[in-house]
């Protein structure tokens, strides 16, 4: 039971994929201008991930070495194609603003890097364990940017107005170079914080 | 005009890795050096130039609605929409054109294979390269404008990251708080990079620029801001 806690919690804080690992962080950035994008993309990605890393690590002692990478993106992209069919069928306004960072996900670093790094090595198990840890610390992180940007940029959350209505809003927030220098921020609060030691440049 | 508009467009004002976001991956990792960023951007450039209008034709020719009845002449697969489709083929062919590319590239011009052929296998991942795909997809253009946006926005990457990788030479040696360093400031610097990018976005394209003097004086203005991004972080 121990290494299945670490598993799930480590990528949520020290290990994680965006801060420490620097994987997925294309659509991280780009979908965090309001909060619902932002649960909706990280509902995605886990589910996406889950999928993955317990086919793949089904099939571990079955892929030959050299077409694994081939194996591992068509598993990928069979399963990005459910999640936008299920999405344009269920959620089409949401998937109109995500536009074409759900396909994305076929190129999202996580997805393969985790199907590479553990799911080629480990049980099924232990696996779904891996993809719903890292998928939460993906989410954390996207949570917490989309939170920062939607609160100072346009005074709401989620869609609900949190500051008065006489907030004039921050133009800035919702543009794209503020995802990257609250992101730098973040990697810097972390890297001050965190026990972890991380490479040097 | 019109190409000259969507490449300045694709280049400056929506650049796709400052303000899409794609390609971060290979972009933060690949920066540390000028020579290997400049490599990486070469063959970007080159396989978004060739990926984008094969997937055009994949996309008029086999996917679309009723796109095979067009030219098999078959009458009963008129009504055959394989869209859904479109992202498992887009990058079926961008990882075999990659592989493809980096054979004959190895076989014709050895000597451009050892400066790019360590970076093509990279290219595969690069969401800027199935990024610029599905935009196409999304926003349907025609061929022309299909070869003209793959080429400018792997220009546009090229740029950025050529930018970002002369910036962290630069500051190799400043006194940045030990936290920061490596990734956090790579961050901060795109950021400031995007702001500066921002500044074009105040162009108005859609109008009728004056004859030949306005992309002179945008490629100044690319220059000064990347100057002031300099200075500030030297």
């Amino acid at each position: 039971m121990a290494k299945a806690k670490t598993i799930i919690l480590d990528p949520l804080s020290d290990d994680n994929p965006i801060t420490y690992q620097v994987l997925g962080v294309c659509s991280a950035l780009a979908v965090t201008v309001q909060v619902q994008t932002a649960f909706v993309m990280c509902i995605a990605l886990t589910l996406v991930l889950a999928g993955s890393n317990l086919v793949i690590s089904l099939m571990r002692n079955m892929i030959p070495s050299r077409i694994r990478m081939i194996v591992e993106l068509s598993v990928i992209a069979t399963l990005v194609i459910l999640v936008d069919q299920v999405l344009k069928a269920t959620a089409y306004d949401v998937s109109k603003q995500l536009s074409v960072f759900v396909g994305l996900i076929i190129t999202n670093c996580i997805v393969m890097g985790r199907a590479e790094a553990f799911a080629m090595q480990n049980n099924a198990r232990d696996s779904i364990l891996d993809a719903v840890g890292n998928g939460g610390g993906y989410s954390i992180i996207l949570i917490l940017v989309a939170t920062l940007r939607e609160i100072i940029g346009s005074g709401t959350w989620y869609g609900f107005r949190v500051l008065p209505a006489s907030y004039p809003g921050n133009g800035l927030m919702v543009l794209a170079p503020s995802a990257f220098l609250i992101i730098g921020l973040m990697i810097w609060a972390q890297r001050t914080w965190m026990t972890k030691k991380f490479e040097e440049d | 005009m019109d190409y000259i508009n969507l490449a300045l467009k694709a280049i400056f004002v929506e650049n796709i890795l400052l303000a899409f976001f794609l390609g971060m991956c290979s972009y933060l990792s690949q920066s540390k050096k000028v020579e290997s960023a400049t490599g990486l951007g070469f063959a970007v450039v080159f396989v978004l130039t060739l990926s984008c209008p094969m997937n055009w034709a994949i996309k008029e020719f086999l996917l679309n609605k009723g796109a095979l009845a067009s030219w098999t002449k078959i009458a009963a697969l008129q009504s055959v929409d394989l869209s859904f489709l479109s992202f498992i083929c887009y990058i079926a062919v961008i990882a075999a054109l990659v592989q493809l590319v980096e054979m004959v590239i190895d076989r014709f011009f050895p000597a451009l294979y050892t400066t790019l052929g360590i970076f093509l296998p990279l290219i595969t991942v690069n969401c800027s390269i199935l990024g610029a795909s599905l935009f196409m997809h999304e926003r349907s253009y025609d061929l022309t404008h299909t070869i003209v946006f793959g080429f400018s926005s792997g220009l546009g990457w090229f740029l950025a990251i050529v930018a970002l990788a002369a910036i962290r030479k630069k500051i190799r040696y400043s006194n940045i708080p030990e936290g920061m360093r490596g990734l956090g400031m790579a961050f901060t610097v795109t950021g400031l990079m995007a702001i500066g990018f921002l500044g074009f976005s105040g162009i108005d394209l859609d109008k009728e620029p004056a004859p030949k003097a306005a992309p002179v004086a945008e490629i100044e203005a690319d220059v000064v801001a990347e100057a002031v991004d300099l200075e500030e972080d030297a």
